[in-house]
């Protein structure tokens, strides 16, 4: 039976437990730390030799783990493209943004167990040579920054935090810094020039890969508040322990976030890989179910920015069998496992881990006019594709919505989509492009009759021509 | 009318310009503290934080003028933001907006927020506020309101009118 495993939220929700930290300490909290500072250096097979920082970075490499923010990039390997040399101080910031729509999942670490982020921070701090770090949490979390601000006053008070952490000579700090409700924030190099105090106008790449010109021109670590939390886990168990949870090149648990159409939507901890799509949308142990009486229309796998699944598509994936053999296997939409590469497969992706379900009440014209307005809102104006395409595409699909749709509307979505993709700075031009893409071209009927009906209907004088 | 930063205020500031290397990364931190205390971001409060932390004006007034959370003029005494993103739409939030924009005499048809005549209140429409699974959600202030019911807004209404 598919059900929860709860590593990062195992007492988040548990009767009676507190972000306050002498709660924490009551559930074994910073003994990570404690263990990870007293990691004794290790000589590998082939004779060379890692020191204690090596070591935990070489765990985190082996536990497979992936970042949970959205690109699914191995933590340990973000880790290695580290600039070690240049003699300037490393960065760590964490990406508490959590602005993709449809997700909500590090809200509930931010707001039930703080530490728990702090103390896989000041794992993540140590073990990079960091000595300064930022919690970059978004404007409209302001009861999230408090209790931040509160549990890092008592980390530091306890001596986790701070000058000479827990005698070891080193100071390490973090410090929070609020957003003020803009989407582009989330990327990470528009998130380094908010925090430098400008505009979050997003850095082109290269040259200016956070790892070597992050902050202040510094090497920089940019990772997911669940991303940092787990190093607190992989510290406790071992990295090749910790890459037995979920399921191989998908190690671990990560929180899904169900929204829309399901009987209970909410956040669940799974091993990645272990629970398929459809169960998560129909397993009573998950969102259990579409209401009564309506059947499935649309997925949206991995926040809004991630391509649409339709009802009923099927996928051929890769497989590598006992015997290490590749196979070809089909699968229905509702069997993907809810994993990194899977949605890859299916030419989506998992993103920030946020599923939306729509039935077949919705009408995908509206749905995607909603989910476009989100990126005419957002893009933050430096590509010419991105700032103008967004909107076009948000002002034809309001024009759809409101009587004015044209037949050829379907097609020129398209165009101005395609004339997007690749032509920007940051990934959000293909955040903004995706979304229309996909709807479209696996709609089209949808977007095609609908034009077609607001034509004859202008044309027979049945409603007033749109406004727009 | 004079503007003036208080002594406690000031210190806080000091404080908080003191966790980075570089002064400038503390000018949304100002914003943010001089909003909440003055309830909106005058010429006056931009022209402070730029000579503070050693900028010119246009480099406090540019993110004034990016950051949606940041007001020029007044708002209301509750600030309402309901969600629009596709959630909460899903979840009847464009309902929600037109009941309280209905109730209070305000125009369905503007953009951005507004604020009621009698300066009670500030609704507008927000993006997604990381809380989908509650949908819909309603910012009232600082607090958050999950599965938001008309009868919640006229709530929220009733009490702010008090
Ligand atoms: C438009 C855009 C928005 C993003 N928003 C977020 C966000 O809200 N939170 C987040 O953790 N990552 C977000 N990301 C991903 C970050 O750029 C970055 O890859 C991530 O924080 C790295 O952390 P991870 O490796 O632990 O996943 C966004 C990326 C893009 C392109
Ligand atoms: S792609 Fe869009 S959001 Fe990204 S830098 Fe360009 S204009 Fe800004
Ligand atoms: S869509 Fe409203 S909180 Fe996310």
């Amino acid at each position: 039976m598919p059900q929860e495993y709860r590593l990062i939220l195992k007492h988040a929700d548990q009767p009676g437990y507190t972000p306050d930290i002498e709660c924490y300490l009551r559930h074994g909290g910073y003994a990570a730390l404690r263990k990870a500072l007293a990691t004794a250096p290790r000589e590998l097979p082939d004779g060379k030799k890692l020191g204690p920082q090596e070591v935990i970075r070489d765990e985190v490499l082996k536990s497979g783990l992936r970042g949970r923010g959205g690109a699914g990039f191995s933590a340990g390997l973000k880790w290695s493209f580290v600039d070690r040399r240049s003699g300037k101080p490393i960065y760590l910031i964490c990406n508490a943004d959590e602005s993709e729509p449809g997700t909500f999942k590090d809200r509930q670490i931010l707001h039930k167990d703080p530490h728990q982020l702090i103390e896989g921070m000041i794992i993540s701090c140590w073990a990079n040579d960091v000595r300064l770090a930022y919690i970059y949490i978004r404007g409209e979390m302001p009861q999230g920054a408090r209790l931040l601000n509160q549990a890092l006053r008592e980390a530091r008070a306890k001596g986790f935090l701070g000058k000479n952490i827990l005698g070891t000579g080193i100071d390490i700090d973090i410090h929070v810094h609020r957003g003020a409700g803009a989407y582009i924030c989330g990327e990470e190099t528009g998130l380094i020039e908010s925090l430098e105090g400008k505009r979050a106008y997003p850095r082109i790449k290269p040259p200016y890969f956070p790892a070597v010109l992050g902050l202040y021109m510094c090497p920089t670590i940019v990772n997911n508040v669940e991303t940092l939390c787990h190093v607190k886990h992989i510290v406790e168990l071992g990295g090749a322990e910790y890459a037995k949870l979920g399921t191989p090149n998908n190690t671990g648990t990560r929180i899904v976030s169900l929204s829309g159409d399901v009987k209970n939507p909410g956040y669940f901890e799974v091993e990645v890989g272990k629970v398929t799509l459809g169960e998560i949308i129909h397993h009573e142990n998950f969102g259990g179910g579409l209401r009564p009486g309506r059947s499935l229309r649309a997925i949206i796998p991995g926040g809004s920015s991630s391509k649409v699944l339709k009802a009923g598509e099927k996928f051929k994936l890769r497989k590598k069998g006992a015997d290490g053999q590749m196979t070809q296997v089909e699968a229905d939409l509702l069997d993907l496992p809810y994993d990194f590469d899977s949605l890859q497969q299916a030419g989506t992706m998992s993103g920030s881990g946020a599923v939306i379900v729509m039935d077949d009440t919705r009408d995908v014209v509206d749905v995607l006019a909603n989910v476009s307005e989100f990126y005419a809102h957002e893009s933050c104006g430096q590509c010419t594709p991105c700032r103008e395409g967004a909107l076009w595409m948000s002002k034809a699909l309001h024009r759809m919505t409101t009587g004015g749709g044209r037949a050829e509307d379907a097609d020129y979505l398209l165009h101005i989509a395609q004339n997007i993709q690749g032509r920007t700075i940051c990934a959000f031009g293909e955040a903004a492009a995706w979304p229309v893409l996909s709807f479209v071209k696996k709609f089209k009927d949808d977007f095609v009759t609908r034009g077609k009906a607001d034509e004859s209907a202008r044309a027979s004088g049945v409603v007033p021509t749109a406004h727009h | 009318m004079s503007f003036s930063v208080p002594q406690a205020l000031e210190n806080e500031l000091d404080e908080l310009a003191s966790h980075y290397p570089q002064k400038r990364s503390a000018s949304l931190m100002f914003l943010h503290a001089l909003q909440e205390h003055f309830g909106h971001l005058s010429q006056e409060a931009v022209d402070w934080t730029a000579q503070k932390l050693g900028l010119q004006p246009i480099n406090v007034y540019e993110l004034v003028t990016f950051y949606p959370m940041f007001r020029q003029e007044p708002l209301g005494k509750t600030q309402i933001k309901v969600c629009r993103t596709l959630s909460c739409a899903l979840a009847g939030s464009a309902e929600l907006r037109a009941h309280l924009i209905g109730k209070l005499g305000l125009d369905s048809h503007r953009h951005g927020p507004q604020t009621t005549v009698d300066g009670q209140f500030t609704v507008e429409f927000v993006e997604c506020l990381a809380s989908c699974g509650t949908a819909p959600v309603v910012m009232v202030n600082e607090d958050l309101l999950e599965k938001c019911s008309v009868a919640d807004c006229d709530r929220v209404l009733a009490k702010g009118r008090k």
